[in-house]
């Protein structure tokens, strides 16, 4: 045993300085690198993005309630460490106090105790429309902050005296922003933030008033999920528990594709450095047969042979995850730096969480791309010393293949974890190969007629790729791989970069209006036309509930989820419209056209429908304002909730829906200095409800920044990966060329003519493998935009010549640049055998 | 000098299996060699000298027959145990020196002593070098050396075990005479100064002449 450590320690170390192990040391470091800065890197921004959600909670989590929340539940939040602070939400009248005013409209109070919000900060400002800043505390007793719409609407100033049931506020704030102002239209009436002390005054809480508990918890990640798990039992039938996993759609959305991106250029290089693994092993094989022999007839034994071996692998595996994990958190330190340079969002600290990824990952590439070639090496025949063509047995290909696709579906499943993108990868991979090697072999059974035409040096190269066969497909195959990656890296990516930044311009809706009647369209318009020179789009908007699926009443219906049964237990705003939303997709059954006026249908977000289990053909009654109406589903949408657009889960077919209750919602841009124009609107049209959509679009460009820039970062890991795959396939044939061009060298070729030869081969090759990676790319391309980003990508043939072109140059160049130091080495010492 | 064997072979035949049917290399190849002695065997091309010679040393199995080497039956042993003979008795001189390409001229001597985990591997291979007039080339690679440099590193690399047996498939083979003439001179040294057992195959004339004993192949027989 000690013999076979040092001795392969030796051998490692002599391997090592002799650059015979370089591609496989590279690859699988890069492989660490990229996976371990990624696993870091989303680390900290996984744990960003929950301290960003949490703020929309203004928790890290809340229990929420239509009763009073239990007191156990309050205090063991608070026996596990954890901050607390109650809200209680329920709409009552606000009449202007003042003498000579008489304004009332309908609010929704939020009353709070000190410490609200545990998360994110209230936005207030001095006077109207004014600057607003963070605010330190929350309204003292006695005093309230009102939304710009709900002074505008009672004509009050700060200063003036609000009226909430028996109790009379001072306002003293403008309230421009709460971090927990949920983003959608449950709420209809501006907000008056109070103190909760002060809710008894009032006396408006009744039995039977609608009113919501939320008690906000905040603390660290331990401590909230050990308190999650205790309440999971302890919570009451009413009681509902909400984390950061529920915040808007849209930011989740927006999160969801960034990581999407990451991982996917993580799981690239990590399949590109396997496969770099996969031939530098096989190639150190070949290269230590006639070692092992000359080891055996020296009195080497196979457990010897398999022990040393064994080692080396392990001390490979160990020194490349060291290197690699620390320079996986190196890179990530510069990406962090990167996100936070550009954007005003900060990262917490790096953790140590994903450093046990870089063992994982070079250990998985090792065994499964690496120890089937090194295994064979322990059954080289020592006879192999005096006959040099005598190999080991060949390994059973199912084997190698095997254990190699076992390693690649782990690695994949522990980056995507989801089972349809996983097919998705491995069937892809499997059939880009298989076509590569199918074309690889055509190729060279192409060439073994192709005898005429073109100098001798083509005419040479191009044999020689029929010649070499299986080392020629391999390096088809290989080329191909590498090349595909750098056209997805270069030209593909910008594109679905590009359509993502795309779809959140800088002129996106920052407003939404709600509650405007027909009536009001033609002023609303003439003001909008005159203030800011565009009118807008009126949208109707229907409140209904969902009572009954396929004649089963919602009481008693099935939920396939308990999401399921949130969606029916609220109010869902409805529309109709005869064209489908710029950002929805329908994914199945079919549109109504465009004029249809028949018989009422129904299309459902995709999700939903999920949750409810609906699918096309089912049926749907709601009860809208008194009256219930029933309608086939007849499409299902995907929707890009992080458009930031008006969008529906429930959408009807124009038609018999124009006669029920119905209001109408418009969403449009405002510029900052334009602001004033809203006031006017809201003085005009009291009853109009105004929604600030700044802090969520923020939000969602912050997202999308950042993960572009991390993209971009991180594949340039990617790009090294394609590079040292090249390198990789170069290699394969090199041993052979130099001693082929030896030959050629003695028997009279010019140099020139010998390096012609060569480029000529590598040029086809690289011919080919651009074309079919170009191919590979685009289809890849769309199916990305398609099944993984939404979004839109068309394929553009001309790629495909680009990469035909650009295949032919890099690895013509490439190919030729690497073997040129064989092909200048005097033909002597090649034949000499050193 | 003892006369006891060191190597001795009874009814050895080795056929293989070709396309063509079932070729018969060797027949009834029955011989026995002495401690310290020295046997050239020789023969047309093609008639079983290398096959002979990787029988003799274990690195393959005949057929038929049994060979004994150094007091064990090799036909008893698995591939392992074979090798363990070797890595305690045997040496290896080959017509294309087989260095190791990414080692040293010293690493590639230190390579059988770090196999037998013996003690000052570098010191005793620098010694080997130095007996073979390579003292000043220890960190030089293969491709450094010349073609009789080459198997002047080979020779040393065979010896520095002391191995009881040394086995050479035509050691001059890839030599030019000079070279040829000072690889033969340091085998025979050797011989002398260890008393080394050799056995070698070869066609050269000078080398064969200088050996205790000729057998001669002819079509996979001996001929007396
Ligand atoms: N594995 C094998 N399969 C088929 N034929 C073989 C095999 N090994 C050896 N032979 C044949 O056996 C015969 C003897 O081969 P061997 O190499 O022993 O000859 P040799 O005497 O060393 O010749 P040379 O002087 O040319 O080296 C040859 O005809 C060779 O082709
Ligand atoms: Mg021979």
């Amino acid at each position: 045993m000690m013999t076979s450590l040092r001795f392969a320690l030796r051998s490692l170390s002599r391997d090592l300085k002799a650059g015979e192990l370089t591609v496989l040391v590279v690859a699988i470091v890069l492989a660490v690198t990229s996976m371990t800065a990624i696993g870091f890197f989303t680390d900290r921004v996984a744990r960003a993005v929950q301290a960003q959600a949490a703020e929309t909670l203004a928790a890290d989590l809340v229990i929420r309630s239509p009763a009073a929340i239990a007191e156990q539940n309050i205090t063991a939040g608070m026996a596990a460490g954890l901050r607390t602070a109650s809200v209680l939400d329920f709409p009552t009248v606000a009449i202007a106090g003042d003498t000579g005013k008489e304004g009332r409209s309908l609010a929704l109070v939020t009353a709070v105790s000190s410490g609200y919000p545990l998360r994110g900060k209230v936005l207030i400002s001095d006077e109207i429309f004014a600057t607003s800043y963070a605010s330190e505390d929350t309204p003292e007793p006695g005093t309230a902050w009102a939304e710009p719409g709900l002074m505008a609407r009672l004509d009050a100033d700060i200063g003036s005296v609000v009226q909430l049931g028996s109790a009379e506020f001072r306002l003293t704030r403008v309230l421009e922003f709460r971090p927990d102002q949920s983003f959608g239209f449950m709420s209809l009436a501006p907000t008056i933030l109070v103190h909760i002390d002060d809710v008894p005054a009032m006396d408006v809480i009744k039995p039977g008033s609608r009113v919501t508990y939320r008690q906000l918890f905040a603390g660290t990640t331990e401590a909230i999920a050990d308190f999650q798990r205790v309440l999971q039992q302890e919570l009451g039938q009413e009681e509902q528990l909400r984390t950061f996993k529920d915040a808007g759609e849209q930011i989740v959305a927006a999160i969801d594709r960034a990581k999407r991106f990451l991982t996917l250029a993580s799981l690239v290089t990590v399949i590109l450095a396997a496969v770099a693994t996969a031939m530098a092993s096989r190639r150190y094989a070949l290269r230590h047969l006639d070692t092992v022999a000359l080891l055996k007839s020296m009195g080497a034994t196979q457990s010897f042979v398999l022990r040393s071996t064994l080692i080396q692998l392990l001390l490979i595996v160990a020194g490349t995850a060291i290197v690699g994990t620390f320079m996986g958190f190196a890179a990530q330190g510069v990406l962090a730096e990167l996100a936070a340079r550009y954007t005003p969002f900060a990262l917490p600290s790096a953790s140590f969480n994903a450093s046990s990824l870089g063992l994982v990952t070079a250990t998985t590439i090792a065994i499964g791309f690496s120890l089937p070639h090194l295994l064979q090496l322990r059954t080289t025949p020592p006879l192999r010393v005096l006959r040099h063509d005598l190999a080991p047995p060949q390994l059973r290909t199912s084997l190698v293949y095997g254990v190699a696709l076992l390693a690649l579906i782990a690695m994949i499943w522990s980056i995507v974890q989801e089972l349809k993108l996983l097919l998705l990868i491995v069937g892809g991979l499997l059939g880009m190969t298989v076509v590569m090697v199918l074309a690889g072999w055509l190729l060279v059974r192409g060439f073994t007629r192709f005898r005429g035409g073109g100098g001798i040096a083509w005419r040479y190269g191009l044999a020689n790729i029929s010649r070499r066969g299986r080392e020629s497909v391999v390096q088809i195959v290989a080329f191909g791989l590498g090349l595909m990656v750098l056209l997805l890296l270069t030209v593909v990516r910008n594109d679905i970069l590009q359509d993502w930044q795309q779809s959140l311009p800088e002129d996106a809706p920052n407003y939404f209006l709600l509650n405007i009647e027909p009536q009001d369209w033609d002023g609303i318009a003439s003001l909008f036309a005159t203030e800011l020179g565009s009118a807008p789009d009126f949208l109707p908007l229907i409140r209904g509930r969902i009572s009954a699926i396929n004649g089963t009443a919602i009481d008693v219906y099935e939920f396939p989820n308990r999401e399921g049964q949130r969606y029916v237990n609220r109010e869902a705003n409805l529309t109709w419209t005869a064209t489908l939303p710029e950002s929805n997709r329908v994914i199945a059954g079919e549109w109504w056209p465009e004029d249809y006026d028949g018989q009422l249908q129904v299309s459902l977000d995709e999700r939903m429908a999920r949750n409810l289990g609906i699918s096309v053909g089912d049926s749907l009654d709601l009860m809208v304002g008194g009256e219930q109406i029933t309608a086939p589903v007849t499409s299902l949408r995907l929707i890009e909730w992080d458009s930031l657009s008006p969008n529906f889960y429930l959408v009807f077919s124009p038609g018999e829906v124009r006669e029920l209750p119905q209001t109408y919602l418009s969403s449009f841009y405002v510029a900052e200095e334009d602001r004033s124009v809203l006031k006017t609107l809201l003085q005009r049209y009291p009853e109009l409800t105004l929604f600030d959509l700044e802090v969520t679009l923020k939000q969602v460009r912050d997202i999308i920044d950042k993960a572009s820039l991390a993209i971009q970062y991180v594949f340039m890991f990617t790009l090294l990966a394609g590079v040292v795959v090249l390198l990789a396939a170069v290699q394969i044939t090199r041993d052979e060329r130099r001693f082929e061009s030896a030959i050629l060298h003695t028997l009279g070729a010019r140099r020139r003519q010998i390096l012609q030869g060569i480029a000529a081969e590598f040029i086809a090759l690289g011919g080919l493998a651009g074309f079919l990676a170009a191919l590979g790319a685009s289809a890849i391309g769309y199916a990305l935009a398609k099944y993984v980003f939404d979004l839109a990508y068309t394929i553009d043939p001309v790629l495909w010549l680009a990469g035909l072109f650009s295949g032919a140059l890099i690895v013509g160049i490439t190919g030729t640049l690497a073997t040129r130091k064989a092909v200048n080495e005097p033909p002597v010492r090649v034949l000499r055998n050193g | 000098m003892s006369k006891e064997t060191v190597l001795s072979t009874k009814g050895l035949g080795k056929q293989v299996s070709s396309p063509e049917g079932t070729l018969t290399i060797l027949t009834e190849i029955t011989l026995e060699i002495c401690s310290g002695e020295t046997v050239a065997l020789v023969g047309p091309s093609g008639a079983g000298k290398t096959t002979l010679l990787a029988l003799l040393a274990g690195l393959d199995n005949p057929t038929s027959g049994v060979v004994h080497l150094c007091g064990e039956n090799l036909g008893s042993l698995d591939e392992d145990g074979r090798a363990l003979v070797r890595g305690r008795n045997v040496g290896f001189v080959f017509q294309s020196f087989h260095l190791v390409p990414s080692l040293t001229a010293l690493e590639n001597v230190m390579l059988p002593l770090e196999l037998a985990s013996q003690s000052e591997a570098g010191e005793r291979a620098k010694k080997a070098l130095e007996s073979v007039g390579l003292g000043s080339r220890t960190s030089h690679y293969p491709r450094q050396l010349s073609g009789g440099e080459k198997q002047r590193v080979a020779i040393a690399r065979a010896f520095v075990t002391n191995p009881a047996v040394l086995f050479a498939d035509e050691p001059t083979g890839n030599l030019d005479t000079a070279s040829g003439e000072r690889i033969t001179e340091l085998l025979f040294d050797m011989n002398k100064q260890s008393g080394t057992t050799l056995v070698l195959v070869t066609h050269d004339k000078n080398l064969a002449a200088r050996c205790d004993r000729t057998i001669e192949l002819e079509a996979g027989k001996l001929l007396a």
